[in-house]
């Protein structure tokens, strides 16, 4: 049985900023079952990662390209997206 | 069949109009709208605007938009432009073009489209001012409800909170 997850990371707009970076891949832990697992792992990683998620209720996140909730199931090798509410138009 | 793109480069509105009706004659109306950036945010002067968005899956969201108001509407062409990137003040922004038989599908259409793009496409924007400073803009509420009275989604689902 696999012992962690790998994800590939993407944080848009402010988020971007605070992380540090636009991407990172990551091995998560097996625990990092769904987004919002994977939330409270991330923040754990950095001060900038603390930063950007300080307000979570106003991230948003997508899951392979689609729009999900916190709820939102991971698999291995899934693209997992954070970003602010979108302000385009 | 709509058209979709993503562009740093301007668009031409006319061109894009010609191209939509060119050698059709079902068409009866069409709706148009052309976003641009405002000079000032707030009373202070813009230096200019910076789109980001998320490369991949913003064409997604896009196409899915444009999916939905072609199952909600009876449109006979449509196109959704969105540009990324530096823009300066009075640049265009986005184009969203919806044609149809009649004036009432086209002009709803157009304001659907132009509602979802805005609160369902992985754009943002980040104000930049004459000091150097920047700011990202904020989600509106207004925005979330004006989408929110054209009814649950089918495509390009938001996440709820």
């Amino acid at each position: 049985m696999d012992e962690t997850l790998p994800l590939t990371v993407l944080y848009f707009a402010w988020l971007r900023e605070r992380v540090g970076v636009a991407e990172e891949r990551v091995a998560a832990p097996a625990s990092a079952r769904d987004v919002g697992a994977l939330v409270d792992w991330l923040i754990g990683r950095s001060a900038g990662h603390a930063a950007a998620f300080a307000r979570r209720d106003v991230v948003r996140c997508a899951v392979n390209q689609e729009f999900a909730a916190p709820e939102a199931a991971l698999h291995a090798g899934d693209e997992v997206a954070f970003f602010p509410p979108v302000t385009g138009g | 069949m709509a058209r979709v793109a993503i562009q740093t480069e301007d668009f031409d509105t006319g061109a894009e109009l010609a191209a939509l009706t060119s050698g059709r004659t079902d068409i009866g109306g069409i709706g148009c709208f052309v976003g641009t950036v405002r000079q000032t945010a707030e009373g202070v002067a813009l230096a200019a605007l910076t789109l980001e968005h998320y490369p991949g899956m913003t064409e997604r969201a896009l196409e899915a938009i444009a999916a939905e108001a072609e199952r909600r509407f009876p449109l006979l062409g449509c196109t959704v432009i969105h540009r990324v990137g530096r823009l300066d003040p009075g640049a265009n922004v986005v184009l969203v073009l919806a044609a149809s038989a009649h004036r009432q599908a086209a002009l709803d259409a157009t304001w659907f489209l132009i509602d979802w793009l805005k609160t369902k496409a992985p754009f943002w924007k980040q104000e930049v001012f004459a000091d150097g400073t920047a700011r990202w803009v904020a989600a509106r509420e207004a925005d979330t409800k004006a989408a929110a009275r054209w009814g649950a989604t089918q495509a390009g689902q938001e996440a709820p909170g």
